[in-house]
């Protein structure tokens, strides 16, 4: 085929000069001045805050306590006790926190599989929820690494975009709400990483003997990647340091294995309706690499749909005889362990496919006992003591 | 624009030639009314740089690893604005991606995925077979997502929706309302929605659809499911007093 040069040179023309941005980005800085322009409003931590470093070494603020707890649906809907130990750990380091129904989904879940949506939609959507918080006064804390990485490029096309801007604004407008952005978008292992010396600090259980292998979220870090937190302490500054720092700040061995750059095999519209490419990727280029080059008790992982593949993905292996079996938590839950949380009560691992009883063994508890005080808990329930278990309930 | 005709699938190993394409051949002019389409989104340019060829988004992609797919043909049917190749693959090629965006590794700074994203919403917007195929199956989705606010429900786990995740699923299916009333976040008692949602942020969520066209886009591949969602939050919205 001949070389389209006239084609060429009309793209040349409309492209350069180019610069990659993503070393020098600075959104908040950018949303500042956007603010003073009287473009938007910015939320501001108000809080103590850990300043943490992002991949290009900007510094990045994570703000303690008095947090607005953007919910994911795939963790409240399938592993809610992914949900329930981030609130629980929370709690339990004494910080406040909003959890509120004036919150939808980001909907980029659907966004990404089906794309019956557009980005003013989606743009209007993340303005919305974060409208909420600004509201509530509570800084937003997002669970999600879905909605944080969509978040973010919405933060982008909202910087760089003034007629987006425009056309949400408007919209925010009939709903009687400013456009507004927080000065950082924050995902809850952040947070769990900026604390992990504090949450250290309430450990309870000894991690020392589990060995543990990390599937970093792809939408933590390689959507706008220059805002993902990396340290130069582990893995050299060369990997993300979240998950990574608090396993290893709880004492568990963390081990390394080939294809850590791989995604899970999520695949949004996959696990959905074509879980055949799904599940071999999980067992295929995650779970069995893991399996034979690291062994590990546990993986640990910081997203919804990472969790949700890696868990679900390894009952149907195992009819094929794969080497398969290895227990999948979020390092929320882990930490929340660490903590003393009821595996039941708190990290909810009924919920979960993947065996997790040798982990619970290899730490200790005795996860029969434990499940007869659940299911106390649940005849209560159905003998009408009470509607509904509390806080106060799990900790009993 | 290339100006390419079926005996190129003789000298094109990518591009396929009619008879053997899983789709119908359409005018020239409708496969540049489509690119055009994708171009002028304002992501776009935001998307697109350039291409070295090097192929890392390729050994980057999981899709690639299991599909006949690879973003960097993607990258440069669209930088070589090769109408032809670009409709092929909005219908046969783009549904593969799994939006995971590990392709970002370019050292261009190009973004196939979100290339992707760009011509997915084309074809959904034109009712393109591939999107309505790629869409089967996936109505419920939909319909649980733009009317509750949250995508996945706990009552979506049934054993015969997700045989291959095991017994445990017919497990929380059996035990769905007390292992939820178990919760001890009180937003997430719910069996129908991730959590309870406000009524006041739902009727918000409905305006946002219906302003920015979102819905509207349901109707090209799927005009009943797009009919029941207009008439929910139409009747949901009169109730309220607004007139979107």
């Amino acid at each position: 085929m001949t070389i389209p040069i006239e084609a060429l040179r009309r793209q040349k023309a409309t492209l350069e000069p180019v610069t990659d941005r993503r070393s020098s980005d600075d959104p908040r800085a950018e949303l500042l001045e956007l603010e003073r322009q009287g473009e938007l409003i910015v939320q501001k931590i108000d809080r103590e805050a850990v300043t943490v470093s992002t991949k290009y070494g900007r510094e990045k603020r994570i703000q303690k306590a008095h947090l607005w707890h953007h919910k994911s649906c795939g963790q409240c809907g399938h592993i809610p006790g992914y949900s329930t130990s981030i609130f629980w750990v929370m709690r339990k380091l004494g910080y406040d926190y909003h959890d509120p129904s004036d919150q939808t989904s980001c909907t980029a879940w659907n966004y990404y599989a089906s794309a019956t949506s557009n980005s003013a939609a989606q743009a209007a959507v993340a303005v919305r929820n974060f409208a909420a918080a600004y509201e509530s006064g509570y800084f937003p804390l997002i669970h999600c690494g879905t909605s944080y990485g969509h978040y973010k490029e919405v933060r982008e096309e909202l910087i760089r975009h003034p007629e987006l801007r425009a056309q949400v604004r408007d919209i925010m407008a009939k709903l009687g709400k400013p456009l507004v952005l927080p000065e950082e978008i924050v995902h809850y292992s952040e947070w769990f990483h900026a604390l992990r010396h504090e949450i250290a600090a309430k450990q309870v259980r000894d991690m020392s003997g589990i060995v543990v292998t990390v599937h970093p979220a792809c939408h933590y870090y390689k959507l706008v990647e220059g805002d993902a937190i990396y340290d130069p302490d582990i893995y050299g500054g060369q990997r993300t340091a979240v998950v990574t720092g608090i396993a290893e700040a709880l004492g568990a061995e963390v081990r390394n294995y080939s294809t850590w750059f791989d995604c899970c095999g999520f695949g949004f519209r996959h696990i959905l309706v074509q879980r055949d490419f799904t599940r071999s990727f999980a067992t295929l280029r995650k779970i069995e690499v893991m399996k034979e080059e690291a062994n590990p008790d546990v993986v640990l992982t910081h997203d919804t749909g990472c969790v949700t593949t890696l868990d679900k993905s390894q009952f149907a292996a195992q009819a094929h005889g794969r080497n398969v079996g290895l227990a999948v938590l979020s390092e929320a839950q882990f930490a929340a362990l660490a903590m003393g949380a009821h595996p039941y009560r708190v990290c909810q691992l009924h919920w979960h496919s993947a065996d997790y009883r040798p982990l619970l063994e290899k730490l200790g508890i005795d996860w029969e006992k434990a499940w007869a005080e659940f299911q106390s808990d649940l005849r209560r329930l159905e003998n009408g003591e009470k509607r509904y278990l509390d806080w106060d309930d799990v900790d009993a | 624009m290339i100006q390419t005709s079926a005996p190129r699938a003789e000298t094109d190993v990518y591009f396929k030639a009619p008879d053997v394409a899983g789709y119908a051949e359409v005018p020239h002019d409708e496969k540049v009314r489509l690119f055009e389409q994708v171009k002028a989104d304002f992501r776009f340019g935001d998307y697109l740089y350039g291409c070295y060829e090097c192929g890392i988004c390729v050994a980057a992609c999981p899709s690639a690893k299991f599909y006949d797919f690879s973003p960097r043909r993607v990258a440069q049917a669209a930088a070589r604005e090769d109408v032809d190749l670009v409709y092929q693959q909005m219908q046969e090629d783009i549904w593969e991606c799994s939006q995971c965006f590990s392709c970002l590794r370019c050292p261009r700074g190009n973004n196939p995925g979100g290339i992707i994203t760009i011509m997915r919403e084309v074809a959904v917007n034109n009712g393109l077979a591939s999107a309505k195929q790629a869409l089967v199956g996936y109505s419920r989705i939909i319909y649980k997502i733009m009317s509750t606010g949250t995508q996945v429900s706990p009552d979506m786990l049934r054993a015969d929706a997700f045989p291959d995740w095991g017994p445990e699923t017919a497990d929380v299916a059996d035990n769905l309302d007390l292992w939820r009333r178990a919760l001890p976040a009180e937003t997430m008692h719910t069996t129908s929605s991730g959590w309870s949602v406000a009524d006041k942020t739902l009727v918000e969520l409905y305006l946002i659809w219906l302003e920015t066209g979102a819905l509207d886009m349901i109707a090209e591949v799927d005009r009943g499911l797009h009919s029941i969602l207009l008439e929910l939050m139409e009747e949901r919205l009169e109730e309220e007093g607004i007139q979107p």
